[in-house]
C-alpha cells in the first residue's frame, strides 16, 4: 500500500519536472504546445546515447541532457515558435502535431523504433525497506532530485525578480509590456529552461516511464492533464495535480487493471466539465 | 455594423438563393468523380478510400469549418461507426449492409449528441482535451472489452453480405466505389442544403461571435449540439464505410494519428467550403500512395512536414493556390454575372 503510493509519488513528481515548462508555456503566452513531449524525449535519447554508447557516468549526463534540451528549445523558439505565437489555436495545434510527428520519425530513422533503457548504475539499482515499506532506490532518486527542483522552481517563482515579472507577465502580459517588462526575452529564457526540464525528466524516467520514438505521443495527453488540471497560474497547481496523477495512475494499474488508463481520462474529463480552468486555479481574467 | 435599410428581405432571399446555387465547376465535379467509375476502373480501390475519407473530412469541416470547434478525437465516431457496422455484419444481426450503416450513423449521432454537451463550455484548450479524451476512452473500451471487439487484434472474420442482396463487394473496389461514392454523394447534398439554409448562416456567426450571435437572438448552444450530433454522424458514415469495404475494424480506427491525419486532410483543402475536405481527400491520399510508396515507414514526418510548412506559410496563402481557378470560376458563373449589381450590393453588408 505504502509502497504503490511511494512509486506513485515519484511518477508524478517525474510527471512534474516533465510538464512544468508546459504549464509556463501555456499559460504564459497562451499557447498550445502539443510537441511539450518532443524535447523530453530529446533529453532521454541523448542520456541513452551518452550512458550507454560513450560510457558517460550516469549522474554527468542528467546536466547535459539537461543543457542540450534546454539550447534544442531556445533553437526552435527562436527559429520556428516566435512565428506561429500569434496565430490561432487551430494553427498552433497543427503546427505542434506537424512538429510531433517529425521528431517521431526522425528518432526512429536514426535510432530505431525499438524501447530503449538507460544503464542505470548499480547504486541505484534494487529495493530496501524501511519498516515494511519497499522504496526502490531509482525512485527514491527520482523523488529527492524532483523534490529540490520543485523547491527551487518555487523559490524562483516567488521569491526573485525574475520570478515576478514571470507572474506579471503570466497575469496579464499586455499590462507587464506596459510596464516595460520585456515578456518575449522571459518568455524565451522560461521556454528554453521548461525544454530543459522537460529533457531532464526524460532522462530520469527513460528507465521508469519506458523510450521509444512514439514517447512524445503516448505522454502528450499525461502533459495535458497536469497543465489543465492543475491551471497556469501558479507552481502548487500543476504539482498537486502531478501528484494526484501519478498516484491514482499507479493506484489504478494496481488495484483495477481491467480498466487501464479508462480511469485516468474519465477523471480528467468530469474536471475538465466541472472546473474549465483548472482544479487549482483562481478565476481567469481571459 | 448596422443592418442597412436598403437590405430588403428580397435582396436577402436573392442573396441566399445565389449562394445555394449550384456553380458549374460543381456539377463538373460529380461529373468526373462518377466517370470514374468507368474511366479509372483500375484505381477503384484508392478511390474508395478517398471517398470514405472525404466524407470524414466533410464531418470536421462541419464542426470546425462551419461552427469553429477544433477537435483533436473526431476519430472516435469515427471508430464507433466502424466497429459498429464491423459487428452487426460479423454476428449477422442485419445482412443489408446500407441498412446497417444507416445504424452506424445514428449509433454515432447518438454518441455526438451525448458528448457535444462537453464541447459547449471552455476555451479551444478545454475543447481539445475533451475531445481527445472521449477518443481515447473510447479507444481504451474496445482494447479492454477484447469479447466484443477482439481487443488489439482488431475484429476479424467480417464477411459483408452483398449489397441489396445483389451486388458483392469484390476485391478491386467496383462496387466498393460506387458504393461510397453515392453514399457520399447523398450526404454532400444533404449537407449542402444545410449549410445554405438559414441554420447554416447561423452557424457562421456563431463561429465569428457568439456573444453576439446570442445576442440577435440565436440560441448557440443548441446550433453547437446539433451540428455536432451531425457531424459525428457523417464521420460514424464514413467509419462504416471503411469497415464495410475492407470487412475489418481494429483499435487503430480510434487513434489520434486518424484524428490528426484528418485535421491535414482538411487544412490541405480548406476549412469552411464543402468542397475543402473531398479535395484535401484526394490530395492527401495521392501523396499518401507516392511518398508512403519511397519510405513507408517514414510517412509521419513527411505528414509533420506539411503540418509545419502549411503553417509556416500560413493557411490562407497555401489555400491561395486556388485563387485563379476561382477566378476562371467566376467568370464561368455566368448566371451570377447577371444579377452581379444586385447581389454584391447585399454581399457588401452582409459580409
Amino acid at each position: 500500500m505504502l509502497t504503490i503510493l511511494f512509486d506513485g509519488i515519484a511518477y508524478g513528481m517525474l510527471l512534474f519536472v516533465l510538464a512544468s515548462g508546459l504549464a509556463v508555456t501555456l499559460g504564459l503566452m497562451n499557447f498550445v504546445n502539443l510537441a511539450h513531449g518532443a524535447f523530453a524525449m530529446a533529453g532521454g535519447y541523448i542520456t541513452v546515447i551518452l550512458v550507454n554508447r560513450l560510457g558517460l557516468p550516469f549522474f554527468a549526463s542528467l546536466p547535459i541532457a539537461f543543457l542540450a534540451s534546454a539550447l534544442i528549445g531556445f533553437v526552435f523558439e527562436r527559429t520556428l515558435y516566435v512565428h506561429v505565437y500569434r496565430k490561432s489555436h487551430l494553427d498552433q495545434v497543427l503546427f505542434t502535431i506537424g512538429l510531433v510527428f517529425m521528431s517521431v520519425a526522425t528518432v526512429d530513422y536514426f535510432l530505431g523504433s525499438s524501447q530503449v533503457f538507460v544503464q542505470v548504475p548499480d547504486t541505484l539499482q534494487g529495493q530496501f525497506s524501511v519498516s515494511g515499506v519497499g522504496i526502490g532506490r531509482y525512485r527514491l532518486l527520482i523523488i529527492i532530485v524532483c523534490g529540490l527542483l520543485t523547491i527551487a522552481l518555487q523559490f524562483v517563482f516567488a521569491n526573485t525578480r525574475f520570478g515576478s515579472r514571470l507572474r506579471a507577465a503570466v497575469d496579464d502580459s499586455r499590462v507587464a509590456r506596459g510596464l516595460g517588462i520585456n515578456v518575449n526575452r522571459i518568455f524565451a529564457v522560461t521556454f528554453a529552461f521548461g525544454s530543459g526540464l522537460a529533457g531532464l525528466g526524460g532522462a530520469l524516467g527513460a528507465e521508469i516511464l519506458g523510450l521509444d520514438p512514439t514517447f512524445p505521443l503516448k505522454f502528450m495527453i499525461y502533459f495535458l492533464i497536469v497543465v489543465t488540471v492543475g491551471g497556469t497560474s501558479s507552481i502548487t497547481g500543476p504539482f498537486f495535480a502531478s501528484l494526484l496523477l501519478g498516484i491514482s495512475d499507479v493506484a489504478g494499474k494496481y488495484y483495477v487493471p481491467t480498466l487501464g488508463a479508462f480511469v485516468i481520462y474519465t477523471i480528467m474529463i468530469i474536471i475538465l466539465i466541472w472546473r474549465p480552468q483548472g482544479l487549482f486555479s483562481r478565476a481567469s481574467s481571459r | 455594423m448596422t443592418t442597412p435599410a436598403r437590405l430588403t428581405i428580397v435582396a436577402a432571399t436573392e442573396w441566399l438563393s445565389e449562394r445555394a446555387r449550384w456553380h458549374p465547376l460543381e456539377f463538373l465535379f460529380w461529373i468526373a468523380a462518377f466517370a470514374a467509375i468507368y474511366l479509372m476502373p483500375s484505381r477503384h480501390l484508392i478511390l474508395t478510400e478517398i471517398a470514405w475519407l472525404g466524407l470524414f473530412a466533410l464531418s470536421l469541416d462541419l464542426i470546425l469549418g462551419y461552427a469553429g470547434i477544433i477537435s483533436l478525437g473526431h476519430a472516435a465516431f469515427f471508430g464507433l461507426g466502424a466497429y459498429t457496422a464491423a459487428l452487426l455484419a460479423k454476428h449477422e444481426i442485419i445482412n443489408e449492409p446500407a441498412a446497417a450503416l444507416l445504424i452506424a450513423g445514428v449509433a454515432a449521432m447518438a454518441l455526438g449528441f451525448l458528448t457535444s454537451f462537453l464541447v459547449l463550455r471552455g476555451s479551444d484548450l478545454t475543447r481539445l482535451m475533451v475531445t481527445l479524451g472521449v477518443a481515447l476512452v473510447l479507444r481504451e473500451l474496445a482494447n479492454r472489452n477484447g469479447w466484443l471487439t477482439g481487443g488489439a487484434d482488431g475484429l476479424q472474420g467480417v464477411t459483408i453480405k452483398p449489397l441489396l442482396g445483389t451486388f458483392r463487394f469484390d476485391m478491386f473496389g467496383h462496387t466498393g466505389y460506387i458504393y461510397c461514392l453515392t453514399v457520399l454523394f447523398i450526404l454532400f447534398l444533404l449537407a449542402r442544403r444545410m449549410v445554405n439554409s438559414p441554420f447554416g448562416l447561423s452557424l457562421l456567426s456563431v463561429k465569428d461571435n457568439p456573444l453576439r450571435a446570442s445576442a440577435i437572438g440565436i440560441s448557440v448552444d443548441a446550433r453547437l449540439v446539433a451540428v455536432y450530433t451531425v457531424a459525428a454522424g457523417y464521420a460514424g458514415i464514413a467509419g462504416a464505410l471503411l469497415a464495410q469495404t475492407t470487412a475489418f475494424a481494429s483499435l487503430e480506427v480510434f487513434s489520434f494519428d486518424r484524428s490528426a491525419d484528418l485535421l491535414l486532410v482538411l487544412i490541405i483543402g480548406g476549412a469552411g467550403y464543402l468542397y475543402g475536405g473531398l479535395i484535401g481527400a484526394i490530395v492527401f491520399k495521392i501523396m499518401q500512395d507516392y511518398l508512403s510508396a519511397l519510405t513507408p515507414q517514414y510517412w509521419p514526418f513527411w505528414i509533420g512536414l506539411v503540418l509545419v510548412v502549411i503553417v509556416l506559410v500560413g493557411r490562407d496563402r497555401i489555400t491561395s493556390w486556388t485563387a485563379p481557378i476561382r477566378l476562371f470560376a467566376e467568370r464561368l458563373n455566368w448566371r451570377a454575372l447577371k444579377r452581379r449589381p444586385a447581389a454584391s450590393i447585399t454581399e457588401e453588408h452582409l459580409s
